[in-house]
């Protein structure tokens, strides 16, 4: 590999990224802080139907919705009379490499296929490094994952070390870093290097490649009930499972349902700490990524985040690990269905969240990811206690995260912490204004594009920023 | 003297990308106080032993150089054993459900 100083690649960052993705999002800029989102979304030529037909050409989607009909039962033992929505799950595990990540692979694969790249790659620790491979091992292309895999005692998490091995069985290029954010740097010498298809979760390609989720949902709902879901939940890390899964339901016509965000509370475990790297017991549907990625996309490996969660989710909660490993548990034994872990976190939401619903009412859990060897809670749990944290029955409100793992004594415990959106939205506009140019003001353009990426209106936005201007 | 491993053997290498004083400045102390570690594995260019400089070709046919550490490198994470707190969960449930069979 090169070697270049990180100041040196940092420095090239914008170019590597333009020659790797193949998009000029320049050209999109609308005002000072205003792109035109849609327009980067449609000018890759990419509608439902036609990510459909790529999708079938590696078996990726037409998963099957399947009913939850004895955790159902469960959560009607649980809640008042005439309360206990519906549960279904989408078994995205059943796609070729294991989970709805697939969906994210396909487009941007065969983008680079079609552009005549020699190979793909890809910065990710977890399912998405095993569909770019997959896919790519399907179009003939190369393929190199890089990714954040151990500590600097040379442990690695049980979850990457099997991504690792799912990679290999692909046939790509895995390099594995010990933890830290100059990861970003190791991934831009190697495009620069190989002068490779950046397969980001972020490009519009990811976005569009999960439009088919949300939308083949809505269709098999409305099959199966007569009618759309009413809840949708998805877990949520960098916003593209959000984001997509919405679009696709707008796509389907299913405008009226509800769009919630869960991810697993792992508040206070810093993401670039070698120290707290191994008491993490989730690799990715956590807070750590979330609460960042909702607050301002645009951090990701692209100038412009397709994922735009902020703009889809109707609510946005927390569950806690020793909840979700129940969760996985009572899947396993009451549906089986071995699932992996990290999926499950919109089940553990879904759980709470149904049992305050009238019967009638539909919850749609839209992913599942397969299980294996470190992807599992034992494997999770076992790590967790070497790290000396503890694992324990009790009510999962002690959990805390890094020190405490408290699996649930009684279903009944199982609940969701809201995330407060207007406070995400006011971290959203501040960290907006801080991307500002010195002594710049946002000017009508940007206070439209702020209403829409938060949801809120022209005055909202202003009020909010004037407030910023006062407190200096 | 350690033993020369074969040229092709599949082996994984190490490296350091950055050393622990040169980390990048947005990374917190605990993180900044050790290296930057790169591994990688790949077939072994030229006959080495294990801690030499070595070469390796990778899946993608990429040269890689680093230092020997492992041949033939093992997958060895596990399930692990059963977790006593997650054991006895399904039972729970179902009797919940009066769908107790024991």
């Amino acid at each position: 590999m090169s070697r270049e100083s990180y100041q040196e690649i940092m420095a090239q960052r914008e170019e590597i990224m333009r020659t790797s993705v193949g998009l000029d999002y320049a050209k999109y800029s609308t005002g000072l802080l205003a792109f035109d989102y849609e327009r980067l979304l449609a000018d890759t030529g990419y509608d439902i139907d036609k990510v459909r037909q790529v999708q079938s050409q590696t078996a990726v989607g037409n998963t099957a919705l399947v009913e939850l009909k004895n955790i159902t039962e469960l959560v009607r033992a649980l809640a008042k009379p005439g309360k206990g929505a519906r549960i279904f799950v989408k078994d995205e595990a059943a796609n070729p490499s294991g989970s709805f990540k697939d969906r994210r692979a396909s487009l941007s694969v065969c983008e680079a296929k079609k552009r005549g790249y020699e190979g793909v790659a890809a910065a990710t620790s977890g399912n998405y490094g095993a569909a770019v491979a997959s896919q790519a091992a399907k179009a003939g292309l190369k393929c190199i994952v890089v990714q954040e895999a151990f500590d600097s005692h040379g442990v690695a998490q049980p979850e990457i070390a099997e991504k690792t091995r799912a990679c290999e069985a692909y046939g790509a290029e895995v390099i594995r870093l010990s933890v830290g954010p100059e990861l970003f740097y190791v991934f831009l010498q190697v495009l620069k290097e190989t002068g490779w298809f950046n397969a980001s979760l972020y490009t519009p390609y990811s976005i569009l490649g999960i439009e088919t989720l949300g939308y083949e949902l809505a269709h098999q709902m409305k099959d199966l009930a007569g009618r759309f879901p009413d809840v949708v939940i998805a877990t949520h890390a960098g916003g593209g499972n959000v984001t997509g899964t919405a679009r696709g339901l707008i796509k389907a016509g299913a405008t009226k349902t509800e769009m919630i965000a869960a991810s697993v509370d792992l508040s206070g475990l810093h993401m670039a700490s070698d120290h707290d790297f191994n008491r993490k017991s989730f690799t990715t549907g956590h807070t750590g990524f979330s609460i960042p990625f909702t607050t301002w996309p645009d951090r990701a490996d692209v100038p412009r985040n397709a994922a735009r969660p902020l703009r889809y989710m109707d609510r946005f909660v927390t569950v806690s690990q020793g909840e979700v490993f129940y969760m996985t548990q009572i899947l396993a034994e009451l549906e089986g269905l071995e699932r992996g872990p990290a999926g499950n976190t919109s089940l553990a939401a879904a759980f709470a969240i149904a049992r305050e619903l009238d019967e009638e009412r539909i919850v749609v859990v839209q992913e599942t990811e397969y299980t294996g060897a470190g992807k599992h809670p034992l494997a999770q749990l076992k790590l967790a206690k070497q790290m000396g944290i503890d694992v324990m029955r009790g009510d999962p409100k002690d959990n805390r995260p890094g020190r405490t793992i408290v699996i649930p004594e009684h279903p009944s415990q199982i609940a969701v912490v809201d995330v407060d959106l207007d406070h995400l939205r006011r971290s959203y506009l501040k960290n907006a204004v801080e991307q500002l140019p010195e002594g710049k003001v946002p000017d009508h353009i940007d206070i439209e594009f702020l209403a829409e990426e938060t949801r809120t209106n022209q005055s909202y936005v202003q009020e909010v920023i004037d407030e910023f201007g006062k407190r200096g | 003297m350690t033993d020369l491993i074969a040229k092709s053997s599949w082996v994984e290498i190490q490296g350091i990308v950055m050393a622990a004083g040169e980390r990048a400045p947005q990374v917190p102390d605990d993180t900044k106080q050790v290296p930057l570690e790169m591994r990688a594995k790949g077939f072994l260019v030229a006959p080495a032993s294990p801690g030499d400089e070595a070469e390796i070709k990778t899946a993608t046919g990429r040269i890689l150089r680093g230092t020997l550490k492992e041949v033939n490198p093992a997958y060895s994470h596990s399930f692990g054993p059963p977790i006593p707190e997650l054991l006895t969960i399904g039972d729970e449930v179902r009797k919940l459900l009066c769908k107790d069979k024991v």
